[in-house]
């Protein structure tokens, strides 16, 4: 099926048959001018498009790359691919501006901002800052940027944790992306903590950032570079069974499909690395024969928004499928196309206006469903995401691992940090007997 | 009956006959060119699109391979803006290994002037990722894609600019003749305005036969007998480019061995067959198979591109019959003097040719007419930029990019080909227009994937608020007749709303929406059905939902109505059966 799937996308404009489905869906062109929407900039533009002549449209920059348009076409147009690469057209010869090759290299910046977090998220988010990286950069000043953790980083736990880590016959491989590296690591200790609960032992192999920030702003030589370093470290693991789950849908959507799709790596490593990667939530759906049923039972109701990158995984809505198994969660879903951050895109201080009015479906359903259920937190997978829907709802956003490692009694989630382990086992029999089972 | 007089009367409005009327109007003389459908109408408006380098000729035909690399040259420099500079590749396929014809290519270049270069075929490959990567050989020659359209209206400019009247939708009914039997003259013809069924008498002092595929009809009027072969060949476009050079087999001339870029689309072509009327464009299947299987040849994967339309035209092949004809001037393309050649004076025909040589048809046509008139006057054409050559090549993102930067992008009426709102306008307003195939040949309306499933209805609802559907086409001053920016959306502002109304055709009995629509429909189905398969077949699903479901087209009222053209965009294109079992 993926095999198929290794077309050009630029060859899939054929299937356009202008039906403006697309258009009709595009959240993006509903709110700006400034994108006349997916069917122009996509399989019509193309038509204009020829290698080695000079770009002639500006306007496929404002695509936020939500794939919306991908999701509704009847046709299997490309539409998100083809302006992806039409934007790195375009950056390849205009040249990329410092603010996104900034904003590209999030690895970077969290590993430099890593070794003195309080003076780096000082210096990134006093107001003076915002105002001058507005100002010189670009970088919109309300823009929900995020901060280093100040209780050090993923890394740092994971070699605490090491010496107690699960040992076990089962074997699965993390991958936990920048995000989780440098600004949240309670998502990996979150995702570490269920992987163990289910028996895997959990290897963490040396990898860097997966190169989707690098697409996404048109830098796509340095991406591919990223993507080659990637494939040398996980590519082993993913030859000799492994399974190589992550958290962040972006991420793992990045590694199984979106750099080799764009980057035209379609070699047998490639492949196979393609077939080792899943989501987390994907990953846990197929094995719920090995999911512990021993939930604490939590009465709350969840809005729950799935990222956009889960329309290409094409994996339907694994984390809504897992939640709902917990004894009293209802998930409610959004059915919002996109909150509008779209990975780096409404960082842009040209384009948050539009990020924040695409949002605006998903940010009235979070509050509507708080007035309705008081919800205290909704749920989302992926960070940018959650990091936008905080700013725009003023609701506390959640990854969907943090509340199952919070069900099984693993993880506090106020605090987002693990539970002294004692607690557990006292829920643990309270749910047991209380159940019946 | 309406009178009119001139010097020269051109009869047809494809290449050869603008050719004529520009040069004999640059050449001080008064011209008139009669043409009983649009320009560009016939055979100059359905070829693929190429702008020889020579290179297709120079075994078989060095005279006129030396033709097409001089007219090339020329062309560049008086036509750019209607042409793209792709370039051109004769490529030696497997299919063609074995022949002593790539060499004697080589030597027939060198020979007949048509600069040509052996590349590697890697760096082939490389400019042509989807060119057969099995090919042997590759040889780079100054091939081109030229708009025939644009070429045509571009030069029917610069002569009314020189001062010649072009009269449009004008039927030849007759040649006004005197004298009797051997001792004849051709003093002028008789036409009839097909829009206001109003005749003319234009009295000339020449007529130049131009009618092309149509000549021997026009000849016969004066009891000359020219014999004419229409031979018929078919195009089949893709949906989008698949190649941004010419690409031609490096083998001897034959069917479907030339792949064109031309603007969006790629054209193959294309075939040769006698038919016994020019009109008759219906298209064989077997012709269609011939252009997919040698497609595939020159370009892997091709069959299963997406086609998006397939059209005939008809050459004129000159059938020589008589030994007076005038043979010196080229084997390519005929002059026949039939004051020597029938005893009849007054009237030239030049036909045969190609669209690349037009130019030096014309120039032959004029310098002969002109030796009759007793004005030897040296022909000008080949240092006279039409208006418009100095925005040099066009390339294919240009209009993208003029959108783009106009910000343009809510003003498209036909979004495949970029057409805006004001183009349609101002094209309709400048240029004489009965119908809105018309304005396809201005501006490439409905010439995209949809075929006009979407533009159509938007276009007519354009054209009926200006009022300007079928507009009088000879009430046009010419300063108002641009066609330099024709193809600009950057150049074409919309003033929507403030022009509404002031031609006040609502009178004219063939102004009527319905009939605009149902005539364009019926004529972009013509080319689609044929190859209605795959990806073209779900679009002409959606088009006709549209239009039988959503707009109820079948029954819009007045479907008594006809327009000058109905009736050929209602002829039958059913294929002859027996024709495809000869080819079996």
């Amino acid at each position: 099926m993926m095999i198929d799937s290794w077309l050009p996308p630029e060859t899939t404009l054929d299937q356009c048959i202008k039906c403006n489905i697309c258009v009709s869906y595009c959240p993006v062109s509903e709110v700006t001018d400034r994108f006349p929407g997916p069917k122009y900039a996509g399989p019509q533009a193309q038509r204009f498009r020829m290698a080695d002549q000079p770009s002639p449209d500006l306007s496929v920059d404002y695509c936020s790359g939500c794939r919306v348009c991908n999701e509704v076409c009847p046709n299997d147009v490309n539409i998100m691919e083809m302006n992806a690469r039409a934007r790195a057209a375009l950056a390849a010869e205009k040249g990329i501006p410092l603010r996104n090759r900034l904003l590209g290299r999030n690895e970077l910046l969290g590993k430099v901002g890593s070794y003195a977090p309080n003076l780096a998220n000082f210096a990134l988010h006093n107001p003076l800052s915002r105002i001058a990286a507005d100002a010189i950069l670009g970088i919109a000043k309300e823009a929900p940027l995020p901060r280093w953790s100040v209780t050090g980083t993923f890394g740092d736990w994971w070699e605490e944790h090491y010496p107690r880590r699960l040992i076990s016959d089962k074997k699965v491989v993390y991958f936990h992306g920048c995000a989780t590296m440098y600004y949240e690591p309670f998502i990996g200790v979150a995702a570490v903590l269920v992987l163990e609960h289910m028996g895997y032992e959990v290897i963490v192999p040396p990898q860097n950032c997966c190169g989707l920030p690098m697409l996404s702003n048109g830098e796509f030589k340095a991406a591919s570079k990223l993507y080659d370093n990637n494939l040398r470290k996980l590519g082993p693991l993913a030859a000799a069974g492994y399974d190589i789950v992550g958290a962040s849908t972006s991420c793992t959507l990045t590694l199984k499909e979106e750099a080799p799709h764009l980057l035209d790596r379609h070699g047998e490593a490639e492949q196979t690395l393609t077939h080792a990667v899943w989501d987390i939530f994907e990953w846990i759906r197929e094995r719920l024969d090995e999911l512990p049923r021993d939930f604490v039972a939590m009465e709350m109701v969840i809005p729950y928004h799935p990222p956009c990158q889960y329309r290409a995984h094409r994996a339907g809505r694994p984390a809504m499928d897992v939640l709902e198994m917990i004894p009293g969660v209802e998930v409610h879903e959004s059915h919002a196309r996109c909150c509008g951050i779209a990975g780096t895109y409404g960082y842009k201080k040209e384009k948050y206006d539009i990020a924040m009015k695409v949002g605006q479906e998903l940010f009235t359903f979070i509050l509507e469903e708080e007035e309705r259920h008081h919800t205290e937190f909704n749920a989302c997978d992926s960070e940018t995401c959650r990091w936008q829907i905080e700013h725009g709802s003023g609701q506390d956003s959640r990854h969907p691992i943090e509340i199952l490692a919070a069900a099984y009694g693993l993880y506090d989630l106020n605090a987002r940090k693990p539970m002294a382990s004692p607690a557990r086992h006292e829920r643990w029999t309270e749910v047991n007997t209380a159940g019946g089972a | 009956m309406k009178k009119l007089s001139t010097e020269i009367v051109v009869i047809g409005g494809g290449a050869t006959g603008v050719g004529v009327v520009w040069d004999a109007a640059l050449r001080g003389f008064d011209a008139i060119l009669v043409e009983r459908r649009d320009l560009c109408h016939g055979t100059s408006g359905r070829f693929h699109g190429l702008l020889h380098s020579g290179g297709r000729y120079v075994v078989k035909d060095p005279v006129s391979a030396k033709e097409c690399i001089h007219e090339n040259r020329i062309l560049r420099r008086t036509h750019a803006h209607c042409i793209e500079d792709t370039g051109g590749f004769f490529v030696v396929t497997p299919e063609d290994e074995g022949s002593d014809y790539p060499d004697r290519f080589v030597q027939g270049c060198a020979a007949a002037g048509v600069p040509c270069q052996e590349i590697p075929v890697a760096q082939a490959l490389k400019e042509e990722p989807r060119l057969n990567p099995r090919i042997s050989r590759v040889f780079r020659v100054p091939d081109a894609s030229i708009d025939g359209f644009l070429m045509v209206h571009a030069t029917v400019q610069a002569a009314r600019e020189a001062g010649a009247r072009i009269f449009t939708y004008h039927e030849v009914t007759d040649l006004l003749i005197t004298g009797s039997e051997g001792d004849r003259r051709v003093t002028g013809v008789s036409v009839r305005d097909l829009v206001h069924g109003e005749d003319i008498a234009i009295q000339a002092d020449m007529v130049i036969n131009a009618a092309g595929a149509w000549s021997g009809k026009i000849a016969a009027m004066a009891g000359a007998r020219v014999d004419i072969v229409p031979g018929k060949g078919i195009m089949i476009a893709t949906a989008h480019r698949i190649v941004n050079s010419v690409i031609n087999r490096c083998k001897w001339p034959s069917d479907g061995d030339i792949l064109v870029p031309a603007h969006t689309v790629s054209i193959i072509g294309t075939t040769d067959t006698p038919v016994a009327d020019p009109e008759d464009l219906r298209i064989e299947e077997w012709e269609i198979r011939k252009m997919l299987e040698e497609g595939e040849k020159l370009a892997p994967g091709f069959k299963k591109t997406r086609i998006m339309r397939v059209w005939a035209g008809v050459r004129p092949l000159y059938k020589e019959t008589h030994v007076t004809d005038d043979r010196d001037i080229s084997r390519k393309f005929t002059l026949l003097d039939h004051q020597t050649r029938d005893g009849v004076a007054g009237l030239i025909t030049i036909t045969g040719g190609k669209l690349t040589t037009f130019r030096l048809m014309a120039e032959k046509a004029v310098d002969r007419a002109a030796a009759y008139l007793g004005a030897r006057r040296p022909c000008a054409t080949a240092t006279t930029p039409v208006p418009g050559a100095r925005h040099g090549y066009y390339w294919l993102g240009h209009r993208l990019k003029e959108v783009e930067e106009g910000g343009l992008q809510n003003q498209l009426i036909c979004e495949c080909e970029l057409v805006t709102r004001g183009m349609l306008e101002n094209a309709a307003r400048r240029n004489p227009t009965i119908g809105l195939d018309d304005l396809r040949r201005d501006v490439r309306l409905g010439m995209g994937p949809c075929q006009g499933g979407f533009c159509t209805y938007r276009a007519v609802g354009v054209i009926h608020e200006l009022n300007l559907g079928h507009a009088v086409t000879s009430d046009i001053e010419v300063s108002d007749w641009k066609v330099a920016d024709l193809h600009s959306p950057a150049s074409n502002p919309s003033d929507e709303g403030v022009i509404a109304g002031e031609t006040g055709n609502r009178g004219n009995a063939l102004y009527n929406p319905n009939l605009l629509l149902r005539d364009f429909l019926q004529e972009r189905w013509r080319g689609v059905v044929p190859i209605v398969w795959g990806q073209q077949l779900k679009q002409e699903q959606l088009d006709r939902l549209i239009y039988l479901d959503i707009m109820n087209g079948d029954h819009l009222p007045d479907a008594g109505l006809k327009s000058p053209l109905s009736d050929f965009y209602h002829k039958d294109m059913t294929p002859n059966d027996h024709l495809e079992e000869a080819h079996d």
